[in-house]
């Protein structure tokens, strides 16, 4: 075996190394962790003790001060303030809340009906398993930001309508991965011998399959979490999602789309939060995938 | 093979039905379009009168009879904001704009993700993978909309290269066509990369290369040919992503395509627009779909005989 000899790296290579670092997805994300945890679980938990301003109330004389290193900035306002003079820096942190709450309740309700469905797929087969996956099907058929807008028009932007909006875009890939994983397991010899143990059909699915397809569960979800966060945000954009003036980070950014010439730091501080946090979630996502899933490489 | 396409086709067309009664059990559900079609202090008597008009006073089922057998003739009524025009008219008139957008965004991916899947997958951990595996995750991670305005603010105010908004030459085509495609560069690129990788890999290319075959020739001849099957399939699947995708890039720079009077028909509440918009969407989204699961079938004879 050759000796590594440690090779001197020209300086201009230095912040591609740190790139690389941070991306390296083979090794444990730890970059990416600590983002999540400090961008969106903490602000998101403990809003009301970090933000240094009120997130809704602002004052008019102090609209569209500009972040502190900019010149008329202040320490007070250090991401500066918008157009109706709200601190950009505490909207980002309730921001947190917004996202945390969607990805959670989202992720948890879909992952609930499309498990369910699935081993309901998987086990049973035959007519449940084709009704079920034509459902699948149309699901995932749907043109699902068109929907969401006519769904939006008739009950109104709400929390509740975007959950509902990404149970109907998610559930269907759960159901599908969750059969798949069944129609496998069902074959093996201990849920034959649970049959003959006089186990019910209920039984077998929640406490024979389920713990099989746990690890695919966990790897699902957390891939998916990115997708929730940008979905959610994307419908807040086009005035479909989180309903004024609670602060959601796309409704930010749509909030600053006008201004984007005079006062761009209005739309791209919360831009850069969805896209750290959509980063990290990803990145996360695929080490988990590679340490407790090896087989889901397509997803 | 016969059998397999005929059976795919009926669920095709069975989706499509869902869809027609989702869309128009939906689109009832945004309020009573009397209330859009008439002033507020109209009488009980006016309200009949148009109820009738339009056909509203029938009982539910029989209106959504009514409109699937016009929706099959490509009837989807008049527009209820753009007086004059039928909602299947401006739909066509505006999915041109939406077309060339996307046609121009899937060229950008075709373009970019062959080149550099290919590469990426050949010269594997080395810096042009790192960096390319960024260029992927980034373009996974990044919100449409959000990049939209950046590349915005910084080509067109900043630099003054590209024009911000609207619809006319090539250089109005550029921002938002990068923005719309960069995601499914990303993914295809991905795509290409690991099959690349599989095929890298296998016996006959070990092979090609002792008869000594050039390199160049090795990769993007006989390993390309090979690794292609599944990237290509996807592309029928990103051709449809593209034009719903277009929804939200079409509001962010006004392209005057459908996913713009997509949101601008749902704030009026224009029903007829709505349905012939989302239907056509559908439609597209699932003959796309349908297309892939016949081209696989046609490569893979395995999933034929299912």
């Amino acid at each position: 075996m050759a000796l590594a000899i440690p090779q001197r790296v020209p300086w201009y290579m230095a912040p591609l190394r740190l790139l690389r670092a941070i991306f390296q997805v083979r090794q444990f994300p730890g970059v990416a962790m600590a983002i999540l945890v400090f961008l969106l679980v903490i602000p998101g938990l403990f809003a009301e003790w970090i933000a240094p301003h009120d997130p809704i109330k602002g004052s008019l004389a102090l609209r569209l001060k500009p972040p502190m290193w900019e010149k008329g900035g202040s320490i007070t306002y250090p991401l500066g303030t918008d157009k109706v003079g709200r601190d950009v820096l505490s909207r980002i942190i309730y921001g947190a809340r917004v996202s945390l709450r969607v990805s959670i309740e989202g992720i948890v309700v879909s992952g609930f009906i499309g498990t369910a469905l699935g081993l309901m797929s998987g086990y049973f087969g035959g007519k449940v398993d084709a009704l079920i996956m034509r459902l699948v099907d149309i699901s995932l058929g749907l043109p699902i930001i068109l929907v969401a807008l006519v769904f939006v028009a008739a009950l109104g932007p709400s929390f509740t309508t975007v959950i509902a909006l990404v149970t109907i875009l998610l559930w269907a890939r759960y159901a599908r991965q969750i059969r798949g994983e069944t129609l496998s397991i069902k074959e093996r010899d201990f849920i034959a011998r649970a049959r003959v143990a006089g186990a019910s059909h209920f039984r077998i699915m929640f406490r024979y399959l389920l713990p099989n397809v746990v690890n695919t569960l966990i790897v699902l979800a957390t891939l998916q979490v990115g997708f929730v966060i940008i979905f959610e945000s994307s419908l807040s954009f086009l005035g479909a999602g989180i309903p004024r003036p609670t602060p959601a980070w796309g409704l930010m950014v749509a909030d600053g789309r006008e201004l984007i010439v005079t006062a761009w730091w209005i739309s791209m501080f919360p831009g850069i939060a969805i896209m750290l946090t959509v980063l990290s979630f990803n990145l996360v996502g695929d080490w988990l995938r590679d340490h407790l899933d090896p087989k889901l490489k397509n997803i | 093979m016969q059998r397999y396409i005929t059976i795919r086709f009926l669920q095709s067309l069975l989706a499509l039905f869902v869809m027609s009664m989702i869309v128009f059990s939906l689109a009832r559900m945004t309020g009573d379009p009397l209330d859009v079609l008439l002033p507020m202090e109209a009488g009980e008597g006016e309200r009949e009168r148009v109820a009738k008009h339009w056909g509203l006073d029938r009982p539910l089922y029989e209106q959504y009879f009514v409109f699937l057998g016009k929706a099959l003739r490509g009837d989807f009524g008049n527009s209820w904001k753009w007086q004059g025009h039928t909602a299947m008219g401006l739909v066509l008139e505006r999915m041109p704009a939406t077309l060339q957008l996307a046609g121009f965004a899937l060229v950008i991916s075709v373009v970019l993700a062959l080149p550099f899947g290919v590469l990426t997958a050949v010269w594997r951990d080395t810096l042009f993978d790192s960096v390319g595996k960024i260029f992927a995750i980034l373009g996974q991670s990044l919100p449409g909309f959000w990049l939209g305005i950046v590349l915005m603010w910084v080509f067109a105010v900043m630099l003054g290269w590209l024009p911000t908004s609207g619809r006319g030459g090539i250089r109005h085509m550029i921002l938002p066509g990068v923005c719309l495609g960069w995601f499914q560069v990303a993914t295809t690129m991905r795509l290409i990369r690991s099959s690349m990788l599989d095929v890298l890999d296998s016996e006959f290319v070990k092979l090609t290369r002792i008869k000594g075959i050039p390199e160049w020739k090795v990769v993007w001849k006989h390993c390309l040919r090979n690794a292609a099957i599944t990237p290509l399939t996807y592309f029928a699947i990103s051709a449809g992503a593209l034009i719903i995708g277009s929804v939200i890039i079409e509001s962010v720079f006004a392209w005057p395509g459908t996913g713009l009077l997509a949101v601008d028909a749902v704030r009026a509440r224009d029903f007829q627009v709505v349905q012939a918009i989302v239907i056509v969407f559908a439609a597209v989204f699932i003959l796309a779909n349908l297309l892939v699961d016949i081209l696989y079938a046609y490569i893979d004879p395995r999933i034929r005989y299912q």
